[in-house]
């Protein structure tokens, strides 16, 4: 695995002004993520995860510090980036083929030649027989595969994913983790991937970063030394899990207990 | 009612469910027509009796009303006229309206600097203008057209603007990290899901573009469904009266079941969510 810096998160800050005054949502964070590694950032809900993928997409600015994108300020918006969002940002007025299509009709692909590339990710998300369907007809758990199919069919070269399975059952997240995984071997697309279970983050990644409580700030980076392919369905149970698992809990536990006290 | 034999034995699937249905559909219309039934006997049965025909007319009454007028020709003569009013006006208001909210939807600018007038404009009851449109266009159809599409341009405006409003900001941000242009955006996202609003808008507006075509006729003109009724009253016709108002509900309902299917055929995509 090479590591040049892809994104880099230099001492940045975000503010965020509310009626209530203003609301540090994290400061002090630096961060490199290196290309082609599958990095997970973990820590309790509202620490300001999603506001560190916002800054990489160039969709939001930091209030100090800076982000750069191989090495330049990430433009508005980052074009080369894909973003996978917690909720639904599929168009529902669109089938499901279509969706996944979009990215390439953009660049102006042909519809032949663009569906032909969706079908065959619809087929790897295991959603043959779905092209036509529309959105709202489809379960979450297809819905997600489909965003999933959307985000991978153009090939972007870093893909952004806040809490993709978070609305998921238990069951049918570890098989969208096995699905990922074999997708992700296949390409090795660099990943930054937030979540807000240890676990879940353990089992995908590379490195897992650990965020404090509002204000966000980094508490450890830890690599995870466990050898991949991964069995996602039982590398809970691996001792050296386990030993990963205790180590970076120790980091999340005060937060975690400091998030339930504040919120 | 139903025969108590059938409520006691055990529930097939399947079969049961679609014969249920359509029971269930069959029910429906029957009482539909049973109210529409009752509702006229005892209209018919009080006229006379009860109250003085003067009053209420009589379904027959108003029927054989309906029917001289087919005969003279009169009633098509009066329903296109206010028909074409209507249509135009709705036409004419449908695509300003959507033209204006859309212009100012997409540029926020225009929308601050303009925003005091269209909130003075859109509170105004509309239908006051009718006396000014009267005097500027004169008797015939276009005072009638004009007012009619003043009354949809406001209608379908709001609902086009507010649609642009509503458009779902990380829509918009997922197509734009994927490269899109800000025309493709338009194209892609903004103009799709503003459509819903738009029919919405639309729908609404369609019995007010007939109040602004009946309104107008009432208040000066020799032509239309409003001078039929305004005539009528005048002559203390209570069936004639009646049966314009009939007719009009007729073309309401028309106009409104015809937009129900457009917006089916459009937006099918919402349609089997189910």
């Amino acid at each position: 695995m090479t590591s040049v810096p892809l994104i880099e998160y230099r001492d940045i800050a975000r503010r965020f002004t509310t009626r209530r005054g203003t609301v540090t949502a994290c400061e002090h964070v630096d961060l490199t993520v290196n290309e082609g590694e599958f990095l997970a950032i973990v820590g309790p809900s509202g620490c300001g995860k999603s506001t560190l993928l916002n800054m990489a997409a160039g969709l939001l600015q930091p209030s100090a510090g800076g982000v750069f994108y191989r090495g330049e300020k990430v433009p508005e918006p980052n074009t080369r980036v894909g973003y996978m969002t917690q909720r639904d940002t599929l168009l529902p007025w669109r089938s499901v083929e279509d969706n996944v299509a979009i990215a390439l009709e953009l660049r102006g692909q042909d519809r032949p030649t663009r569906l032909r590339t969706a079908h065959e990710w619809l087929h790897r998300v295991g959603l043959k027989g779905f092209e036509n369907a529309y959105p709202a007809q489809l379960s979450g758990g297809m819905r997600r595969r489909v965003s999933m199919a959307r985000t991978l069919a153009y090939e972007p070269e870093t893909i952004l994913m806040d809490e993709p399975f978070g609305a998921l059952d238990a069951q049918l997240r570890l098989v969208m983790h096995d699905e990922l995984l074999k997708l992700w071997a296949a390409t090795r697309t660099t990943m930054v991937f937030v979540t807000h279970d240890l676990t879940e983050a353990i089992t995908l990644a590379d490195r897992v970063a650990v965020f404090s409580a509002r204000p966000g700030r980094i508490r450890a980076i830890e690599t995870v030394d466990l050898p991949r392919p991964r069995d996602v369905f039982r590398i809970r149970f691996d001792p050296h899990f386990g030993e990963l698992h205790d180590r970076l809990w120790g980091y999340l536990e005060e937060s975690v207990r400091e998030g339930v006290m504040v919120g | 009612m139903m025969p108590p034999a059938e409520a006691a034995e055990a529930p097939r699937v399947g079969h049961d469910i679609v014969a249920s249905a359509r029971a269930e559909r069959f029910a429906i219309l029957f009482w539909r027509l049973a109210i529409a039934v009752v509702g006229l006997a005892l209209w018919e049965t009080a006229s006379g009796r009860l109250i003085k025909p003067f009053w209420i007319s009589s379904p027959s009454a108003i029927w054989a009303q309906l029917y001289a007028w087919v005969e003279t020709g009169d009633l098509w003569m009066h329903m296109q006229i206010t028909l074409t009013e209507t249509v135009a006006g709705f036409v004419l208001g449908a695509i300003s309206g959507i033209g204006f909210g859309l212009a100012l939807g997409l540029n926020k600018r225009l929308a601050a600097v303009l925003d005091p007038f269209i909130i003075a404009f859109y509170s105004l009851p509309k239908i006051a203008l009718a006396p000014l449109f009267i005097l500027w266009f004169g008797v015939g159809l276009a005072s009638k057209i004009v007012l009619a599409t003043f009354v949809v341009f406001f209608l379908v405006f709001y609902n086009t603007y507010a649609g642009t409003l509503a458009v779902e900001q990380e829509l918009v941000d997922v197509l734009r990290l994927m490269g899109a242009t800000r025309w493709q955006i338009v194209r892609k996202v903004i103009l799709p899901s503003v459509l819903l609003w738009i029919f919405t808008g639309m729908k609404i507006s369609v019995p007010y573009a007939l109040i602004g075509a009946v309104v107008g006729e009432m208040m000066a003109s020799n032509k239309g469904l409003g001078y039929l009724i305004q005539a009528a009253a005048g002559q203390y016709d209570t069936s004639g009266v009646f049966a314009a108002l009939f007719v009009l509900m007729i073309i309401a309902t028309g106009l409104h079941e015809m937009l129900k299917q457009s917006e089916r055929a459009m937006l099918r995509w919402k349609e089997d969510s189910t």
